[in-house]
């Protein structure tokens, strides 16, 4: 091989890693910047209506001044999941032109059904998002009113003994960042 | 002129023996009338395991755990979601009584009546305060 060709053959390899390092810091950094609260609100649909709504609970205002963003919630954490998740944001984008839930009578003629789709999406996951801060191994069922520590006994204990859970964390920790829909009904298995 | 002396004393004395007297008042928390009040403990709502018990008959009954969570709104109600006809069992709550499912006129509905909505009108959540006087009151057995 002459010298040139060497040359221009390494030419092309250094393009070629400068060009990926561009393009996939360029990537990530756009894929954190639609990752931070500040993005999820920068739409009316969101600030006016779920954001006020959760500045209301304890995921929001507590005694520790701790609070989780909207991503930390909806968003998982695992660059797979993540990826896929942000996939299916295109949707909401799609809606978001069409004006799908842009006034807040139509916000509530939509919530149950938005409600539905994250419900059903944490229950196929065993709430992998609550579990990202909330683990039984570090739970003290002790330090919890006596309501609370009698209806996740059972739970602990599958969780400790590595037992199948019977049950997740969305299925009775519903409505507890925004308020409920209207007509919801604790009843059904949504 | 004897009069009008004897008059000034009596008010002199007046005013000295009841500014004697303020000094001594003490509001039921302790704190002087001349001195800035104490800032009041923070208080918590109380988790009471079974119930508080009744002061008198028909008293709504005082509600044994925390509230402050939960919303009663035009969309929702959030003691509905264990004490309600449906759900009582499963969640081990008490059910709403029966005269709250009954509107103006007597007829019985199949949900909880307006007029009823609003639970915490009437069911009251308690702080852990104690009395600021000590009594004997004893409550209807």
């Amino acid at each position: 091989m002459s010298e040139s060709k060497k040359r221009s053959g390494l030419f092309l390899v250094g393009v070629g890693i400068i060009a990926g390092i561009l393009l996939w810091g360029g990537f990530n950094t756009a894929m954190e910047m639609t990752n931070t609260e500040e993005f999820c609100i920068s739409c009316h649909e969101m600030e006016n209506t779920v954001y006020q709504e959760l500045q209301e609970t304890i995921h929001f205002t507590n005694r520790t001044g701790v609070r989780a963003t909207c991503p930390d919630c909806h968003v998982p954490k695992e660059w797979i999941h993540k990826f896929v998740r942000k996939i299916q944001a295109t949707n909401e984008l799609y809606h978001k032109v069409m004006g799908t839930i842009d006034t807040p009578e139509k916000y509530e003629a939509k919530r149950l059904e938005l409600a539905q789709n994250v419900w059903r999406s944490m229950k196929k996951t065993d709430s992998r998002e609550c579990r990202n801060c909330h683990k039984f191994i570090s739970m003290d069922l002790d330090k919890q009113a006596p309501r609370s520590s009698e209806q996740h006994d059972p739970h602990y204990w599958d969780a400790v003994d590595g037992n199948e859970p019977q049950q997740t964390c969305i299925d009775c920790h519903k409505g507890i960042a925004h308020s409920l829909p209207q007509g919801y009904d604790p009843n059904m298995d949504y | 002129m004897k009069k009008i002396a004897l008059k000034t004393i009596a008010a002199l004395a007046a005013i000295f023996l009841s500014t004697a007297v303020l000094a001594e008042v003490q509001s039921l928390r302790g704190d002087k009338l001349d001195t800035m009040a104490k800032k009041p403990a923070n208080m918590k709502l109380i988790n009471v395991k079974g119930g508080i018990e009744r002061s008198f008959k028909l008293q709504p009954p005082m509600v044994p755990h925390e509230v402050d969570k939960y919303e009663i709104n035009l969309k929702n109600n959030g003691c509905m979601k264990c004490h309600s006809e449906t759900t009582y069992e499963k969640e081990k709550a008490p059910r709403v009584g029966d005269s709250h499912y009954l509107d103006r006129d007597g007829n019985v509905l199949k949900t909880l009546s307006s007029r009823r909505y609003f639970c915490t009108q009437c069911h009251a959540a308690q702080m852990g305060a104690d009395p600021l006087v000590q009594n004997n009151f004893q409550g209807a057995k």
